[in-house]
Parts: structure tokens; C-alpha cells; sequence
């Protein structure tokens, strides 16, 4: 599966969110320190979800971390995530 | 704890706002944590740069410190603020100026603003 497709996964069972989008920019950043060949290097998550309501910025972003296993996200090189509720 | 971490626990409650990135504030070598130290610069702060390219136990030691996996990752008065994305919103919302504003940290008012102005 691709990455792109195990984040969307995980996140859309961990937060049922109303909105969700992952886009691989990986090819935005070739050349760039951290591509590399094939791509699913860098990544940018919207999401929207009720579950959010109440947690801070930084337990939102460690909320995703958990979600997406720090296997995922220590195998990527960057993961650009914006939230809201 | 071990090394790094009695290190990186000293620097962050030594310093009132640390910056722990790829590269260096002059020379930043990754987007995001060129964006971050941009931030703050332009902001006019007073700030240390740690460059965790130059260490490796460094480099690992502060996502285990803050039980975060990604770099750039900001810290004020010890506290850890955020990483890129965070900042990034802070900045625009004025949330950032309020913390350093709190925490008594120096800062240029108007430049803020221009960045905000900017992004609107």
C-alpha cells in the first residue's frame, strides 16, 4: 500500500474526521535533502475532526504521531500536518 | 539520564529561547527549519541555535526529550513550544508574541505584524 494511503487509513480510523487529505509532495522536494528516488518522503496532512475540540496544538500533533505508529513516522522524512476541530 | 539529555536539559533551562535545527540560524539547512529560525530572526529574538547535524546523539537525544520526531523544535524558558507547522500558526495567530510576551522574552512588535500582514 502506499504510504499516502496507510496515513489516510490510519487517521481516518483513529479520528473519524469530516475532512481529511493526504498529499505525497515528495516530488516537490527532489534535489532537496531527505528525497530520495521513488518518493513517499514528504507528506501533508489536513484534517478536521471533532475529536480535536479541547487538546492543545501540541497534543493534536502528538494525537497524529500515535495514530500513524512511530514506525511511519520516523520512516518519512517530513510530515506537514495542519488541524482543526 | 544520559548524556545528551543531562546536555539538552541544561541548554534548554540555560537559555531563554533555543532553537534546535538542521543547520545553523545563519545557515539552515532544511525548509523547515529555515523557516522557523526566518521567524525568529526577522522577529528580532535573541535566540541559541543548536545545529543537531553536528551531533548525532544530539540529533536523537531531543526527540526523545521531548517525545517528539520531527526537527526544527522550539523551546522558550524550557518549554518546548513546537515544531515548524506550530510555530508557523503561533506566528500568524499572535499566539507566539503572547509567549515570549509572558515569558519575557524581547521581540520586535512591528515586524510581527508585517509577517502577519504578509500572510493575510
Amino acid at each position: 500500500m502506499a504510504v499516502a494511503d496507510q496515513i489516510h487509513e490510519r487517521l481516518d480510523a483513529a479520528f473519524s474526521p469530516r475532512e481529511l487529505r493526504v498529499v505525497d509532495e515528495s516530488e516537490k522536494h527532489r534535489g532537496h535533502a531527505g528525497y530520495r528516488e521513488g518518493g513517499e518522503s514528504h507528506f501533508q496532512v489536513t484534517i478536521a475532526a471533532e475529536a480535536f475540540k479541547g487538546m492543545s496544538r501540541i497534543a493534536r500533533h502528538r494525537a497524529i504521531h500515535e495514530a500513524l505508529g512511530k514506525e511511519l513516522v520516523t520512516s518519512i522524512h517530513a510530515l506537514g500536518i495542519s488541524v482543526s476541530d | 539520564m544520559t548524556d545528551a539529555r543531562t546536555q539538552i536539559d541544561e541548554t534548554v533551562k540555560a537559555n531563554d529561547v533555543v532553537l534546535y535545527m538542521k543547520g545553523t540560524k545563519m545557515m539552515p539547512q532544511c525548509g523547515f527549519s529555515s523557516r522557523v529560525a526566518g521567524v525568529l530572526n526577522y522577529m528580532g529574538v535573541d535566540f541559541l541555535d543548536v545545529n543537531v547535524l553536528a551531533d548525532d546523539a544530539i540529533r536523537q537525544g531531543i526527540k526523545d526529550y521531548s517525545d517528539w520526531p520531527t526537527i526544527p523544535q522550539l523551546y522558550v524558558k524550557g518549554e518546548f513550544v513546537g515544531g515548524c507547522d506550530i510555530i508557523t500558526e503561533m506566528t500568524l495567530s499572535g499566539e507566539l508574541d503572547q509567549l515570549l510576551q509572558e515569558n519575557g522574552v524581547a521581540y520586535d512588535k512591528d515586524a510581527a505584524e508585517k509577517i502577519r500582514e504578509a500572510n493575510a
